[in-house]
């Protein structure tokens, strides 16, 4: 007689052992975690990878740079032209920044606090830079601005330069970075979502007050980090740059733009100083990005708003 | 936002600066975009049909094509199996320096592209570093078709680790360990389960970093040797037609170019539309 329930479970097991493995425990391991030999196979893959692509090439700078002693190192940083290169890069990042600052925030607010026709239209446009080739978008400028473009015998006849000057550089530069900071602050913004503001609204406060006390503090984190990202691709834009630029030395060469100069006169050494200069800013800027992410995780885990930042560039 | 989250329809909408901020996105976004995009297409238009199609034809555009787009898929495809195998790696395992090599995976993303280019020139050509190893087994990659293909791979690398990661750790145990119980080995349960979740992730990432790639110049012009009909990707043929001032041949196989870039984000858009749908089931 099966009466009590000890002997039905023990039946039941003994009946449908075949359907599952005799201890249930280590069948779940065996399928859910790899045994040591896949799992050394996993890793030492990924870190061959990364080796060959990421690691040994993040080394290779630095050893190149250095090549020549630390005396060399420092004499091709000094430079004139080298000085004037990076001057040139900080103008160029100084400009485009703070115009897609602006425009990243208009947008994420457009886009995340209204419903209009068109919005989705209007979301794909602002990515459409990503989507374009550096080279054809400082091609378009020339074909803008240059000798031969539309406005160039009005620019000409006002002896206004902008291809092969600076402004083409800074006008390249915002074309290529404008969607960074939108990209980031619109889904944080979309999930601070607009109760606070309502409330705020609602006890008097004015648009901006509302904006400056309420909207900016909950998004300042993912904020942040559209503006290192903008910062970092602004800073080392080349191929955009390089069509606009006419590579005037000393007059109209960014920092990639000289390390391309320098490796191209056999200058290797050199070349490599500058390129690690912007090494280091890119790896400064990965070390920002992974604390902000990791600021706005604990910021949402700490307040009712929740912020969200995606570690997906 | 819609209507299902309780956003009130535009009509009820308390939030200032709807005029504001629309005004100043279209003005911005036309004036730095749209407007110089639309002279490209208007350019062309003006050059005739016969003379367009001549340029785009043309052997050695077409050659420049070819290694584009076939450079570009192997470098995408590499990216996918490897891709795949980082983010497993970054979100299932714990081992020292995880958060670090986490950060890096976004090196190709934050370096200048002019750096990356004379880097892996640099240790890929015949006495590099790596280059050296290559050559001796008789592999030579700098100034050939490979070395396009180790540049493209470099610049595409985030692509794949990035949409597949967030999707790998949302994914929950309890389907693993369900396949588990039901007798599923390891590489069943991957195969089967955990795989197809991440279908949707991989594909739109191959396709991110197929984009990415077809439009590459930087990394690729010191590591191919610009070689007419052999190592000439198509961003460097456009860039040498404006160095001769030909901005007629540059403008038409630009709009090609172009006209590709778009067909490939408006895929990559129904791509996410469907791993969207896939996880809401």
């Amino acid at each position: 007689m099966l009466s009590d329930e000890g002997e039905i479970a023990r039946v039941a097991r003994e009946s449908y052992a075949w359907l599952a493995p005799h201890d249930p425990a280590s069948a779940v391991r065996r399928a859910t975690v790899e045994r040591g030999r896949t799992r050394a196979l996993l890793i030492g893959g990924t870190l061959l990878f990364l080796m060959l692509f990421l690691f040994i090439p993040l080394a290779a700078v630095f050893t190149e740079a250095l090549r020549n002693g630390v005396g060399a190192y420092v004499q091709a940083i000094v430079q004139p032209e080298a000085r004037s290169a990076i001057a040139l890069t900080l103008l160029t990042a100084a400009v485009a920044v703070p115009l897609n600052l602006v425009f990243g925030i208009a947008a994420s607010w457009l886009i995340t606090r209204f419903e209009f026709r068109g919005k989705n239209l209007l979301s794909a446009m602002i990515d459409l830079p990503l989507a374009v080739s550096p080279v054809i978008a400082g091609m378009i400028y020339v074909l803008l601005f240059g000798e031969q473009g539309w406005f160039g015998g009005w620019l000409a006849a006002h002896h206004i330069k902008v291809v092969f000057a600076v402004p083409g550089i800074i006008l390249a530069t915002t074309f290529v970075t404008c969607p960074f900071i939108a990209r980031e602050l619109i889904p944080v913004m979309e999930a601070a979502g607009r109760e606070e503001e309502e409330a705020a609204l609602t006890l008097g406060a004015n648009g901006w007050q509302m904006f400056f006390r309420i909207t900016l503090p909950n998004v300042k984190w993912g904020l942040l980090y559209g503006l290192v990202i903008c910062n970092a691709r602004a800073m080392g834009e080349f191929g955009a740059v390089s069509v606009v630029s006419g590579h005037i030395r000393g007059l109209t060469n960014t920092m990639p733009l000289y390390v391309e100069i320098l490796y191209n006169s056999y200058d290797f050494a050199a070349s490599f100083a500058i390129a690690s200069l912007l090494t280091l800013l890119a790896l400064l800027t990965l070390a920002a990005k992974s604390l902000l992410a990791r600021r706005a995780r604990r910021a949402s885990e700490a307040s009712p708003v929740h912020q969200s930042v995606k570690p997906a560039a | 936002m819609n209507e299902e989250n309780g956003t009130p329809a535009r009509g009820f909408n308390i939030l200032p600066g709807f005029g504001l901020t629309m005004g100043y996105t279209v003005v911005y976004l036309s004036l730095i975009a749209l407007i110089p995009l639309s002279t490209l297409v208007l350019k062309t238009t003006g050059m005739g049909w016969h003379r367009f199609w001549h340029i785009v034809i043309s052997p050695r555009v077409v050659a420049a094509y070819e290694l584009s787009i076939g450079a570009s898929l192997a470098g995408a495809l590499i990216n996918s199996v490897f891709g795949m195998l980082v983010a497993w790696t970054l979100v299932r395992y714990r081992f020292i320096g995880r958060s670090i090599i986490d950060a890096l995976v976004d090196l190709p993303f934050a370096l200048p592209t002019s750096v990356a280019g004379i880097t892996l020139t640099t240790i890929y050509s015949a006495n590099g570093w790596i280059g050296r190893w290559l050559a001796s087994a008789g592999i030579k990659v700098a100034y050939t078709p490979l070395g396009v293909v180790v540049a493209l791979t470099f610049v595409g690398l985030p692509f794949v680790v990035r949409t597949v990661q967030p999707v790998l750790q949302d994914l929950e145990p309890e389907l693993e360990e369900a396949a588990a119980t039901l007798g599923a080995s390891r590489l069943q349960a991957f195969l089967r389960v955990i795989g197809p979740a991440l279908l949707p992730a991989v594909v739109t990432g191959f396709a991110l970093a197929f984009a990415r790639a077809m439009g590459e110049y930087g990394s690729v012009v010191f590591i191919s040797g610009n070689m007419p009909m052999r190592t000439e990707v198509v961003p460097l043929v456009i860039m040498t037609q404006l160095e001769e001032f030909d901005y007629q041949g540059a403008t038409a196989i630009a709009l090609v170019m172009l006209v590709i870039s778009f067909a490939i984000l408006f895929l990559i858009n129904l791509l996410q539309r469907w791993s969207m749908r896939r996880n809401a089931v």
